[in-house]
């Protein structure tokens, strides 16, 4: 069990480090994608593959919502954009990842530092978590599209769901659910407003947004 | 009636979409805002029963702040009646760069106004911290549209901002979630709810180190949607661009309901015996905020951003309040309920001036207490009551906050504290006095961008902000018993008297 537990842990890295190198906005959406549909299998995995239903609908929303319908719905606006299909970093994709690597060292010394009095599942879980949130506030902040920022976003919540899933005990049904819907209608409402910026500016440039200042 | 409370906005909502007729939309609107308010009403005198195991439940914290909630969406949705009879739907010019834009549908203005106001009652009356995240999160996206209700590219950029800004914040605060269920479970035996009643029974069991990093990552989380400083910066944009009815209920109610939040992880710390650790924090980022905020307040040239400002300020003065403790919590509270009143007040004057003068710049505005009379009266008094004059409310919650905190021997602060208001006071009368004096008319005509057809004042266009100022007015004379109770509630509820 511990092994299964590392290996998505690695993984999570792995696709936390292409997303910070990857140049092409389809590509990261993609990986994005899959690295939900992981995290959706991450809460059977941790239970021995036991097929309890609770878990299996809960498994079932995460991998629907994260692998398949934020991809579709990203992917029909980023074809609605006919916008570059370019990131367009503030950072360059070789600096991103030497500094992601950082990153993940000052996570690794902090993860060490955090003590769990619960039954810990896997050494690499509390750095691998940090890192993934730093690296979705990292790809919020270093790159231009706003499509980009929201993909962010959602890097930052795998993080956080991630930690939930391995380490919380079984938070209840109506709370874990009221979460994803969250999600889903803050996704769904950035992809409206996307739709806008796109119509009022011809673009989707967040440092293009600079209007209002003081 | 706490099922009531929820399902009154959330059916109007749905009402709302669905009906075509405006005027019906807009009776609908005023309805549910009387409903929830006489529901509120209710609470007050019996107790409402918890539901689903005592997740939703009202205590006093909750009780305070949903009042404060109901009152202001009552008076927002009367200023609105009159407001979307002109507004909704239409084809208008941009006054400050000459694009034609247009206003977002009615139907969609009422419904997430509605939803609004039902998702702001959940956070007001959960008590499992993770549904609170989910109610907190909802009131973001029932929000964001309403910010975007002029079509047109600063409203835009301004709701971008508050949708990542504010999402990124909270989804940091979910992260606080996992860590007070961490510091709660215990090695090899079951996770316990995350209630805050069971969490703050079980105080002095919690893990410390978890404990601390939970109230940190809340702190920022629900900080950033607060306001405070320097996590503020969607703050200023959102408030300046959007409606002045919904900068009215933001900086009233929204703000209001993320301190809820920073003040349930408070107590639960404070049952574990980490209240100094909270309390230094409240106290740094308090003054952080008020310092930030007179920095921007000096020299601010946009009233509706210098209003945006203020309440980054007060917002910092109730964290301040609450980090003092003691005889500052209740003052704190007491705050609380002076800074919506006299917000929204102030936002509702700001929106009649904006209507007439169609300029935000605060040097184009001369004589407004001759072109709009009870407009000008009212932000005069607005101006007196939020820099903490005599005879309003804030007077009395600023002094009792001052009192406190000489009774610590805080000298130091005491004095940033009075010198950076003195500031604040300095930095607002400029802009509020200059407004407000001078020849009216000349004015206007030389600025040729209003038309004298809508300078008259509506009904609901000044009796809301006279009804909170006369509020806050009383709060600031005599504070009724009940109210008083109520407040000292809280205020013990929260480690002080």
């Amino acid at each position: 069990m511990n092994n299964t537990a590392d290996i998505v842990m690695i993984f999570l890295v792995l696709t936390n480090l292409i997303l910070l190198g990857s140049s092409r906005l389809i590509a990261c959406i993609r990986t994005v994608a899959v690295q939900g549909i992981v995290l959706g299998l991450l809460p059977l995995l941790l239970n021995g593959w036991s097929l309890e239903l609770h878990l299996v609908i809960f498994s079932a929303a995460i991998i629907t919502l994260k692998g398949i319908v934020f991809p579709w719905m990203l992917t029909g606006t980023l074809r609605d954009l006919k916008t570059q299909r370019e990131v367009e970093p503030f950072i360059g994709y070789g600096i991103s990842i030497v500094l992601g690597t950082v990153i993940l060292m000052i996570c690794m010394w902090l993860g060490s530092r955090l003590p769990l009095s619960g039954p810990a599942t896997s050494p690499l879980i509390v750095p691998v978590v940090f890192f993934t949130i730093m690296s979705g506030l990292f790809l919020i902040v270093s790159r231009k599209k706003a499509l980009t920022q929201v993909l962010g976003y959602l890097v930052l919540e795998n993080g956080i769901y991630a930690f939930g899933v391995a380490l919380v005990d079984q938070q209840p049904m109506l709370v874990e659910l009221g979460i994803l819907l969250d999600v889903f209608v803050a996704v769904f409402v950035m992809g409206i407003a996307i739709f806008h910026i796109n119509r009022e500016f011809d673009h989707i440039d967040t440092d293009k947004l600079s209007g209002l200042r003081s | 009636m706490i099922r009531a409370l929820l399902l009154i906005p959330a059916v109007a909502a749905v009402l709302s979409l669905v009906i075509r007729n405006a005027l019906l939309r807009r009776i609908i609107l005023v309805l549910t805002a009387i409903g929830h308010t006489a529901m509120t009403i209710a609470a007050w005198h019996t107790d409402p029963a918890p539901l689903l195991d005592g997740w939703l439940m009202l205590d006093k914290p909750g009780l305070l702040f949903l009042t404060i909630t109901s009152i202001l969406f009552l008076a927002c949705s009367l200023y609105a009646f009159g407001y979307l009879a002109g507004e909704a739907g239409k084809r208008k010019q941009d006054f400050e760069e000459g694009v034609l834009f247009t206003n977002a549908p009615g139907a969609v203005f009422c419904a997430c106004l509605e939803l609004f106001l039902a998702t702001m009652t959940l956070v007001t009356v959960s008590r499992h911290i993770g549904l609170l995240w989910v109610a907190m999160e909802a009131t973001t996206l029932a929000s964001a549209p309403l910010i975007y209700f002029h079509r047109h590219h600063r409203s835009l950029e301004a709701t971008w901002k508050y949708l990542l800004i504010c999402s990124v914040g909270i989804a940091l605060a979910l992260l606080g979630n996992f860590f007070m269920a961490i510091a709660a479970s215990k090695p090899g035996s079951e996770g316990t709810a995350i209630v805050v009643d069971i969490l703050i029974r079980k105080g002095q069991t919690l893990n410390i180190p978890w404990l601390k990093a939970a109230f940190l990552f809340f702190l920022v989380g629900y900080g950033t949607k607060m306001g405070l400083a320097p996590l503020h910066t969607w703050l200023p944009d959102a408030h300046s661009e959007s409606p002045s009815v919904i900068s009215a209920l933001l900086s009233g109610a929204l703000l209001n309901c993320a301190f809820l939040g920073i003040l349930r992880s408070y107590q639960i710390c404070a049952a574990a015996g980490q209240s100094e650790f909270c309390r230094d924090l409240l106290v740094l980022f308090g003054l952080m905020s008020i310092g930030w905020a007179t920095v921007f307040i000096l020299g601010q040239t946009d009233y509706k951003r210098m209003l945006a400002y203020s309440s980054v300020e007060h917002v910092g003065i109730l964290a301040l309040g609450v980090g003092i403790g003691a005889g500052a919590t209740f003052g704190a509270m007491l705050h609380a309920v002076n800074h919506s009143l006299t917000k929204a007040m102030l936002f509702m004057a700001a929106g009649n001036i904006l209507a007439v003068y169609k300029t935000k710049t605060t040097t184009e505005v001369r004589g407004v207490l001759r072109v709009l009379p009870v407009t000008g009266v009212l932000w005069i008094a607005g101006f007196i009551a939020i820099t903490g004059m005599p005879p309003f409310g804030m007077f009395v919650s600023e002094f009792t906050l001052l009192r406190a905190m000489i009774e610590q021997g805080r000298i130091g602060i005491a004095v940033a504290f009075l010198a950076m208001l003195a500031l604040i006071f300095v930095g607002m009368s400029v802009a509020f006095l200059n407004m407000a004096q001078g020849k009216g008319e000349k004015e206007l005509h030389l600025n040729g961008k209003s038309d004298s057809s809508d300078k008259s004042e509506s009904v609901f266009a000044v009796f809301p902000p006279m009804l909170l100022g006369a509020l806050t007015l009383m709060l600031g004379l005599y504070i009724p018993t009940a109210v008083n109770e109520l407040l000292h509630g809280v205020a013990s509820a929260i480690g002080g008297y």
